[in-house]
């Protein structure tokens, strides 16, 4: 690797703080061509708004009571959706990983159908939950399953023999065996696959919104579509892209903690 | 040699008899009123579909289309992703900062944006091909870098003896070296590209399959609109097995 690194050819050393400071450099030029953009009129209406009205509109939401509530209805739909799908998935991996002969029989299944597109599940969703929040739920919760499910298994299978066999001379039963040994030597890979799980189950969830719904930010933001605010659907996606990415990292912090 | 075959392939023969045995059950179940039809249809019915779905709903011309989209959305994520990867191996101060962006970008959920890309794009296939290629650029990037920085130092240092060019020591070290992490970049890259462009077809109703999805469960065709669930998730573990064919041909040696 390091002779790899010897081909590069920066001239400038990468410390953090020249790191720092092309980070800065690149977020500015970026900012600087949008607002140049936004004002050359090139573009028609506010397609490209600039960067002012964006913010403006940011402020606007954040003190908007219609926003909290639709925030609060993505948000008990998305964590309704990861407890189930997790609750599924972490007990399905455990079986899987546990057994070998279950393993081969089911897990190349749950493995081929997890990368699918799960969004055209929603017809069927809707059919079987109805067009309100169950539907949602029951989408982001069958996305959730198959990565956590697998990451379990895949845990499981990792789990250090030595570890079992301390917990089997100490005669562990079952419920000691499975909480003192098993669950804490598996907190990272159920971790990782809750994280998983939970950027595709926030999503689905949002799409589900998008497509039929009457709340959610999911909603909100067809709203916002529907009356060409473009300056609003900007700010809306911001704050969208914002919360996934601090609850994506806040969990994947605790996995490695 | 059958209690051979039995022994060493009872699992998975297992595993298919119990798919078998569920759908039997939820046959039964349906026919004797236990499970409403209208909710669930019988799966004979939706056997009997497939043919209605691909002789009358023409789902291999839609099939088609989704594949064009396909092709090109994937096909520029690797023509771009590739020498911008490429570009970022060879200074570290970029890598350094640009790294964790993109990494952010693939976590992103870029799908959400369609409201957005539908301003930009309009509602036509343009919007659903940016938007796979959006989708399916990071991937590539991130494994282009990594294949290249991790390109074994012996490997470079006969480069060296040898005297070579900095672009012999590219095209003839660096990446035959990077290739197969190249590949499981692009097997990434091209499994987000079809999610997206399946979804967003589905959710603006344009396009290949997922356009046909939505117009099925529309018009509460439910058997049509199982059979062509059945049928989308049946081609993408077919691509998917096919990716990984090829990944693993690259790869032989793991």
């Amino acid at each position: 690797m390091a002779a790899a690194g010897s081909l590069t050819s920066s001239s400038i050393a990468a410390t953090p703080r020249n790191v720092l400071a092309l980070r800065l450099a690149v977020a500015v030029f970026v900012l600087c061509v949008w607002e140049g953009l936004s004002r050359s009129g090139l573009f028609y209406g506010e397609v490209i708004p600039s960067l002012l009205a964006i913010f403006a509109s940011m402020g606007k939401l954040l003190i908007d009571p219609i926003f909290w509530r639709n925030l609060q209805v993505t948000m008990v739909e998305t964590v309704a959706s990861l407890a189930i799908g997790a609750g599924f998935g972490i007990t399905v991996g455990i079986v899987l990983g546990a057994n070998r002969f279950l393993m081969r029989a089911f897990e190349p299944v749950v493995y081929y159908l997890s990368p699918t597109p799960r969004i055209i599940l929603f017809p069927v969703m809707i059919m079987w939950f109805g067009v309100g929040p169950a539907s949602k739920i029951a989408l982001g919760a069958l996305s959730a399953f198959f990565a956590i499910a697998l990451s379990t298994a895949a845990g499981m299978r990792q789990i250090d023999p030595i570890l079992i066999r301390v917990g089997r001379s100490f005669r562990a039963n079952v419920w000691q065996m499975a909480f003192k040994i098993y669950l804490p030597a598996m907190r990272v890979p159920i971790l990782n696959g809750i994280r998983l799980g939970m950027g595709t189950a926030i999503i689905t969830v949002l799409l589900g919104e998008t497509k039929l719904s009457n709340q959610g930010l999911g909603y909100m933001i067809m709203q916002v579509y529907t009356r060409f605010d473009m300056p609003g659907l900007y700010a809306l996606l911001m704050l969208v892209f914002i919360l996934a990415g601090a609850v994506n990292a806040l969990i994947g912090h605790s996995a490695r903690d | 040699m059958a209690e051979t075959f039995l022994r060493r392939r009872g699992p998975e023969l297992f595993g298919a008899a119990t798919l078998i045995a569920s759908a039997l059950v939820f046959e039964a179940l349906i026919r004797g009123g236990v499970v409403n039809r209208y909710i669930i249809p019988p799966p004979s019915d939706i056997l009997l579909a497939f043919e209605r779905v691909i002789v009358e709903e023409n789902i291999l011309t839609r099939c088609r289309d989704t594949a064009f989209e396909m092709i090109i959305a994937g096909g520029a994520s690797v023509l771009v992703g590739v020498p911008i990867g490429v570009l970022l191996y060879r200074s570290a101060l970029w890598r350094r900062a640009m790294e964790d962006w993109i990494g952010a970008l693939a976590a992103a959920p870029i799908v959400l944006a369609f409201p957005l890309f539908l301003v930009l794009f309009g509602r036509s296939p343009k919007t659903i091909i940016v938007m796979g290629f959006v989708h399916g650029l990071a991937p590539i990037i991130l494994k282009t870098v990594e294949g290249l920085a991790s390109t074994r130092t012996v490997l470079i240092n006969v480069g060296r003896s040898l005297k070579m060019t900095q672009s012999q020591m590219f095209w003839k070290i660096l990446l035959p070296s990077a290739m197969p992490i190249i590949f499981t970049g692009i097997r990434l890259s091209w499994t987000f590209v079809l999610i997206t462009i399946v979804g967003i077809e589905y959710l603006i109703n344009l396009g290949g399959v997922g356009q046909l999805i939505n117009e099925l469960a529309e018009r509460y065709d439910l058997p049509g609109t199982y059979a062509g669930i059945c049928f989308v998730i049946l081609v993408s573990v077919l691509f998917f097995l096919a990716l990984e064919r090829v990944e693993s041909w690259l790869q032989p040696g793991r």
